[in-house]
This record gives structure tokens, C-alpha cells and sequence, in this order.
């Protein structure tokens, strides 16, 4: 009997297909994980070490090698510095040529020797913050002057190695311990959740409503889609700084207005004040995004089929139950999916906190708080720990998302 | 909301609230071109749009309606219990004019707000109908203010000069007997402030970024959205999570690699990190795209003895073409707009993109309207493109792009 089942396994077709999608893939996979993966990676490995901002630039041996003359007697004045006030240098050395007719009679210090003209000196392991001293008897034949400047200007070879902070086993559970010690993560976090809930909804709400007065065809509609969507389009500093401007408690126009209509007896700080501080990045975040929100469900609108809203016209139906029991059904899925998303990148956001407040008058977030820790504070290991927390809410998010989007259709 | 549905309760319900619209409206806009006040009041606006409605709802004659609007406006002011209170730079002549204006502006658009109205009892297609109409109308207006407002404040303020600014803050004319003066913070920007070579650096950083990111996402987008390979799953869903990642996070690392290889501070550690924060939108953004052109043109390709790589270059790519556009210009956008790793990275004047300038310019010794100069100056170019390609964006932005 001759088996007629089709083939099993991969076939040389398959395999091609498959060697090619990786080739075409490669150069994307290995630039996104070198500029996403690694750093990830490393600030988880950060997030557990004492760095501050000073370890960055990792210290040098510091060296000084100059001629004396003292009139009988010439001296070889050695410096050796080791400019880290924590660490110790390891294999600390230098070696420099002596200009000629430049010869040492004295001691030399322990760890040096002569070869020639060239003096290469070992100091092993020089404390924190050493600074030491060699003298060397020296005869000088010749122009002494001379011999000082060529010695000045003879080059030194130093080498030293101090552990660096990023790189050694030094470990600490400082950072999160100091995190979740204060009682400023909780409101922070509190802060956040605010930020993001009431943004990410207040951005859907409105952007439903722009997308509904837009959802007809009339002269005109195409320049108010246009309009609609500048607040989104323009860069964030623009916008940041234009809202400042606006809303400034001496010379801002929303101020002026108020007071002029009579809502308001005096200048409100409205960037400055808690809570008020709070509710107006969050109506700026409102105002930046619902031109997305409204794009996407315009969008989804005009894909509606129109048969079902002939039907329900013949039906009787009136213009709030077509809405009601029409369109949002079928904007649920859009909605939702945006939700979401808008979610997640709400509780991302970084620049517009920062440049409205920086994080001032109780508007601190999560994002901004690693930018606080890590620069403002200098304590970058404080930072990366912040930036875990932060990684560590997205998985959760995003788990929560690809459920949901694989029950909706695919956005 | 049954009880509504009466012609003499909707009318004047949507009147009065139509009315209180256009007073809030017309007195900021009377505040911002004069800079003098104009204060709507809440009983004067009440009952005018009470009268306008129920004259539309009871006579149900357009003309009827406006006279109605004219005389109670006039009158109330007579009374001095205007919808709008005006302060003492408004003579008589003025005030009745804009009084007038108030009239046409409450009764005109009520008109055709409460067309299908009857005084009686409503259907309620009739009552929905009007209070749809009323919200359209409230839409219109709020949109048009909340997005024209901020933008013109932007565009007013960097035309003024100190003491203009100070002096009234609630003036919003340029004074256009300046002349060129209007422009003299823009001339000290690109004089002083070396805004030209920031305006270049952002425009051709911008430009690397948008051809990095087509290079390295269209071999990806295709592959992902085309072949059949072991993960494939996995590496879409992957994309999506890595755009989910918050750019601070990676900040932090990329800000301490840089120090250390002395990348910090040069416009090409700015190029070489820009494409990968977009690499991962262009390759969402593209494969939905590719998904959707359909297979069999590719297949009779294949058939006819085309490589593969020659059917994407001579067959897929032409046709992808629009797409690509859209997520060029998407991009663009991105790296224009692009502040934190700007900021984080570069400290030397002379490497500064054109948001890392604007943000230097945010000190109290640099004066207000060169800050808002600065932002116009930023702002224009990314406006001009996106109004002239604005189908292309829209397309681009619907195709998969929610991130802020």
C-alpha cells in the first residue's frame, strides 16, 4: 500500500520562506533589541545598584612629573592622585622618558626602575583619594632650564583602574526600599492613576462628540477635520508653553478674563495651585488627545454599514436610539481597543507633565518621578527602581490589552 | 424627559440655553478683539432666549422670531439688564449695535435649532431632533474656540512686544501699524538665538529619521505580514508591546550608555536613536497595510519567475507607495515633535534640535513672545506639511498609530 497522506513536516519551500523572513527581519530585530531589550535589561540591573550621577564618569589617575633645580642639588619630583573620594585605584602606573642628560642618582621609590632613559614606576593600589609624593635625587648635565622644560613637557603614561560602580557586584535593595518606604510613592501612584483614568476617559468622551458633529458631509468638513486635529499635530512644546502663556497668574489672558466676567475675584494660579494643578494637566492631556480619539472613531463611524440605519428609520426609530442601540455597538469594539491603548500611553506620558508643571504643585507622576530621582536628586539608581515599577504596571496593562484585542477585531 | 416633549417647554429650554451659548461666546470674543469688557449676564440671557423660543415655538414665523430677539434685547439693556453688561468704553451707538448683533446671533441660529417645533405636544423625532441641533451648534462653537484660541494666543503673543503684553493681557489684536516690527522677535530668534541652524538640524535629523525608519521597517513589515515563519505570531504581538514601552524608561539607560561612549552631544547619537523609537509604529503600521494588498498580484509574480525580493521591490513596493507616504510623514511628525531625548542629550548650543531651543528659551530673563515666537517657528513647517498631505496623514495616522 503506498501512503497517500499529504506530506508531513516542513518542506524546502517552507524553510526558504522561512530563512528569508528572518533575513528580512534581522536588521530590525537586532536595532530594536540593542536600543530596547539591553536597556531594559539594564535598568533592571541599574535599579539594584547605588549609582548617583558623579559615577557616570568613571576617575582617572592623575599624574604630575616635574625637574627642580634647587641650585646644588636637582630633584624628581613625582605626583601620583588618585581622584576618587570612594574608590581605590587598582594597578596604578605610569612610565615617562627622561630627557637626555637628565640622570637619577638618588633612591629611586619602591615599585620604579630605570631602563635607559625610560622610568616606569608600579604603585599598586592607591587609597581613596591618595595624593603622593616621590622625590629623586637627579644630576643634570647641560642647560638646567632646558632640561626643565623638555621634562615638562615629556609625556606621561599613566594607568589606573577603579572599580566602576555599574559594572562591579556591588548590589543593593536600597532603591526599592526607599521607594516603597515614603509615603510619597502612594500618592504618586495616586496621582498617576488620576492623571490616566480621567485623561484617557475625558480624551474619548470628547473625541466622541467631535467625531459625531463631524460624521455628516457638508462644505467645510474637510477644513475642520483638518482643524480638529492641530492640537495633536503640533509639537508638545509649542502647545506646553502656549497653554503657560494663557493661563499665567500675572499676565496670562484666562486670568485677565475671569476676573473680567467677574467668575474669579483675584489671579487664579492655575499651574501652580494643588488640586487645581492637577485637574488642568489633566484637562490639557484631554485637549491634546481627543483629536486621536476622534479620528479613529470617525473612522470606524463612516465604516457603518447604512443599511441598518434605513431599517431603522422604517422602523421608527429616533435619532437617540439609533445612537444608543446602533452606533454603539458597533463603536464598542474601537472604543474599547482605544481605551486601552490611550491607557497605557497616558500612564507613559512624560513631556507634558514635565514641561507644564515639572511635576510641581502635586502633579508629580510616575514617569516624571524617575526624571525627579534620577537627575534632579542625582540618584539614578532611584530612578531605574521607579522605571521597574513602571515597566512592571505596563505588563500588566498590556496583558489586559491582548485579551481584549483578540476578542475585538484586530485594531 | 417625557414631559420635554412639549413645543412651549423646548422651545424656550433650548432658547434660554442657545442664548447663554452665544452671550458667553460673543462677550469673550467682544473682550478679546477690544480688550475692553463685555460681560455676558446670566437673567439677561435667560430671558432673552426664553422670549426667542417661545416666540419661534408660538407664532412659528422666522421674522416674528428676530423682531421678538431685537426688541427684548434692547429693551433689557434699556433696563440695564443686558445679556451683555458692558463696561463705560462702549457709547450708546455700540451698545445698541452689538445688542443688535447678540439679537441675530441668539435668533438666527434658533431658528433653524427649533424649525420642526409646534407648541404643543412633540413627537419624539421632533424633540430629539432640536435638542441634536442645539448640541451641533454648541459642538461647532467649543471646538472651534478650544483648538483656535490656544493657537492664536500663540501667534498674538509672539507678535507683541513687552510693555504690550503687560499692559492688557486680555488684548488680542496685533497692532499692525508695527509693520515689521511684529516680526522683530522672529528676527532676533534667527539672529541671535541661532533659530536657522536649529530649524535645519530638526528638518534633516527628521528627514534621516523618516529614511532609517522605511529601511529597516518595510523588509520587517513585509516579513511579518507576508511569510509564513515559526513565531510569526509572537513577533506581531511583540511589536505592539515594545511601542507600549514608555520612552522614559529607555531614556534612563540610553542617557548613561551615552555619557559613557561619549555619544551625549552629537547630532549623530540623536540619528541613530530617533529610527529605533519609530521603527516599531512604521513596522505596525506597515504590515496592517501589506496585509492588505492582495496576495494573488504577488502569487502571479512568483509564477512568472519573479525572486521573491524582486516581486517586493518591482510588485509590492509600487503599491505600498501611498502607505509609505503616510508613515513618512507620520514619522516626520514624531521626530519633529520629539522633546525628552533632545533634551536629555543634548546640552551644546550649537547641536540643539529646534524643541531643545524653544526649551532653552524658558527662562525669565529671555522675554515671553520670543518663547512663543520660538513655538510658532516650530509649530508652522509641521502645520504647513500636514494641512498640504492632510489625507495622507489622517490615513497614516487611522492605520494603526494611537500613540501620543
Amino acid at each position: 500500500m503506498t501512503d497517500i497522506s499529504p506530506p508531513k513536516g516542513r518542506g524546502a519551500l517552507a524553510r526558504r520562506e522561512a530563512r528569508l523572513a528572518w533575513g528580512l527581519l534581522f536588521p530590525t530585530i537586532a536595532i530594536v533589541a540593542l536600543v530596547v531589550i539591553v536597556p531594559l535589561l539594564a535598568i533592571f540591573w541599574i535599579s539594584f545598584k547605588p549609582v548617583t550621577l558623579g559615577d557616570l564618569r568613571p576617575a582617572e589617575i592623575r599624574t604630575r612629573v616635574a625637574l627642580r633645580d634647587r641650585g646644588d642639588q636637582a630633584l624628581l619630583e613625582l605626583r601620583v592622585i588618585n581622584p576618587s573620594r570612594e574608590q581605590e585605584m587598582r594597578n596604578a602606573a605610569l612610565n615617562v622618558t627622561l630627557p637626555e642628560g637628565v640622570a637619577l642618582t638618588g633612591d629611586l621609590p619602591q615599585g620604579c626602575a630605570m631602563d635607559g632613559q625610560d622610568l616606569s614606576c608600579d604603585f599598586g593600589t592607591l587609597e581613596a583619594g591618595a595624593n603622593e609624593r616621590f622625590r629623586v635625587d637627579a644630576q643634570v648635565t647641560g642647560d638646567t632650564r632646558e632640561a626643565e622644560r623638555a621634562m615638562r613637557d615629556a609625556e606621561v603614561k599613566a594607568t589606573g583602574h577603579v572599580s566602576n560602580v555599574l559594572t562591579n557586584s556591588t548590589f543593593t535593595l536600597d532603591n526599592f526600599r526607599q521607594l516603597f518606604s515614603g509615603s510619597e510613592f502612594w500618592s504618586v501612584l495616586g496621582i498617576t492613576l488620576f492623571y490616566t483614568v480621567f485623561g484617557t476617559l475625558g480624551a474619548l468622551v470628547v473625541g466622541l462628540f467631535a467625531a459625531l458633529l463631524l460624521n455628516k458631509s457638508f462644505r467645510g468638513q474637510g477644513i475642520l477635520r483638518g482643524l480638529y486635529l492641530f492640537p495633536y499635530v503640533a509639537p508638545v512644546i509649542a502647545v506646553a508653553f502656549t497653554w503657560i502663556t494663557l493661563f499665567d497668574p500675572y499676565s496670562g489672558s484666562a486670568n485677565a478674563l475671569l476676573v473680567q466676567m467677574g467668575v474669579s475675584e483675584g489671579a487664579i494660579n492655575f499651574f501652580g495651585a494643588k488640586p487645581l494643578a492637577l485637574i488642568m494637566v489633566t484637562v490639557f492631556e484631554i485637549w491634546r488627545y481627543f483629536p486621536l480619539s476622534f479620528l479613529f472613531i470617525l473612522a470606524r463611524m463612516q465604516s457603518i454599514d447604512t443599511d441598518m440605519y434605513e431599517a431603522a428609520d422604517m422602523d421608527g426609530a429616533s435619532p437617540f436610539q439609533k445612537f444608543w442601540y446602533l452606533s454603539m455597538p458597533q463603536l464598542l469594539g474601537i472604543l474599547s481597543v482605544l481605551f486601552l491603548l490611550r491607557f497605557i500611553w497616558t500612564f507613559n506620558k512624560f513631556d507634558d507633565i514635565f514641561l507644564l508643571t515639572g511635576g510641581n504643585a502635586g502633579t508629580r507622576v510616575l514617569t516624571v518621578n524617575v526624571y525627579e530621582q534620577a537627575f534632579a536628586v542625582s540618584n539614578i539608581g532611584a530612578g531605574a527602581a521607579v522605571a521597574v515599577v513602571i515597566f512592571a504596571c505596563l505588563l500588566v496593562f498590556s496583558g489586559l490589552f491582548f485579551r481584549t484585542m483578540s476578542r475585538e477585531e484586530g485594531l | 424627559m417625557k414631559i420635554l416633549h412639549k413645543g412651549y417647554l423646548t422651545g424656550p429650554i433650548i432658547g434660554a440655553l442657545w442664548a447663554l451659548v452665544m452671550s458667553v461666546t460673543l462677550g469673550v470674543a467682544i473682550s478679546f478683539a477690544t480688550g475692553a469688557a463685555a460681560k455676558p449676564a446670566l437673567i439677561g440671557s435667560l430671558i432673552l432666549g426664553l422670549a426667542t423660543g417661545f416666540a419661534r415655538v408660538r407664532i412659528a414665523n422666522r421674522w416674528a422670531a428676530d423682531a421678538v430677539a431685537v426688541i427684548v434685547a434692547l429693551a433689557l439693556m434699556a433696563v440695564g439688564l443686558g445679556a451683555l453688561q458692558f463696561d463705560d468704553s462702549f457709547n450708546f451707538v455700540w451698545r445698541v449695535a452689538l445688542s443688535v448683533v447678540l439679537a441675530g446671533a441668539v435668533s438666527i441660529p434658533l431658528n433653524s435649532i427649533l424649525r420642526e417645533l409646534r407648541f404643543g405636544a412633540l413627537t419624539r423625532h421632533q424633540f430629539e431632533d432640536a435638542v441634536i441641533r442645539f448640541l451641533t451648534g454648541f459642538g461647532y462653537i467649543f471646538f472651534t474656540a478650544i483648538v483656535v484660541i490656544p493657537f492664536y494666543v500663540m501667534v498674538m503673543t509672539s507678535m507683541k512686544s513687552q510693555q504690550q503684553l503687560m499692559l492688557n493681557p486680555l488684548d488680542f489684536s496685533i497692532d499692525l501699524s508695527r509693520g515689521w516690527h511684529l516680526f522683530d522677535s522672529y528676527y532676533e530668534l534667527m539672529t541671535q538665538f541661532h533659530f536657522g541652524r536649529y530649524l535645519w538640524t530638526s528638518f534633516y535629523v527628521s528627514v534621516l529619521t523618516v529614511l532609517l525608519t522605511l529601511l529597516f521597517s518595510v523588509p520587517g513589515a513585509y516579513a511579518v505580514a507576508r511569510l509564513r515563519f515559526r513565531g510569526q505570531k509572537v513577533f506581531s504581538r511583540g511589536i505592539l508591546l515594545i511601542y507600549m514601552v514608555p520612552m522614559i524608561v529607555l531614556a534612563l539607560p540610553i542617557y548613561i550608555a551615552y555619557s559613557m561612549v561619549g555619544l551625549r552631544n552629537s547630532i549623530l547619537g540623536i540619528v541613530m536613536i530617533y529610527p529605533v523609537t519609530t521603527i516599531p509604529v512604521a513596522l505596525y503600521m506597515l504590515q496592517g497595510y501589506f496585509r492588505g494588498l492582495p496576495v494573488e498580484v504577488e502569487e502571479a509574480g512568483l509564477m512568472d519567475g519573479l525572486s521573491r525580493l524582486k516581486v517586493i521591490w518591482k510588485i509590492t513596493l509600487p503599491l505600498a507607495l501611498p502607505a509609505m507616504a503616510s508613515v513618512g510623514l507620520y514619522v516626520f511628525m514624531i521626530a519633529w515633535n520629539e522633546f525628552l531625548l533632545a533634551f536629555m542629550l543634548l546640552d551644546d548650543p550649537s547641536k540643539f534640535t529646534l524643541t531643545r531651543g524653544i526649551a532653552s528659551l524658558n527662562s525669565s530673563e529671555i522675554p515671553r513672545q520670543h518663547l512663543m515666537a520660538g513655538a510658532v517657528i516650530a509649530t508652522v513647517p509641521i502645520m504647513a506639511l500636514f494641512l498640504g498631505l492632510e489625507r495622507f496623514m489622517t490615513r497614516g495616522l487611522t492605520a494603526g498609530a494611537v500613540k501620543g
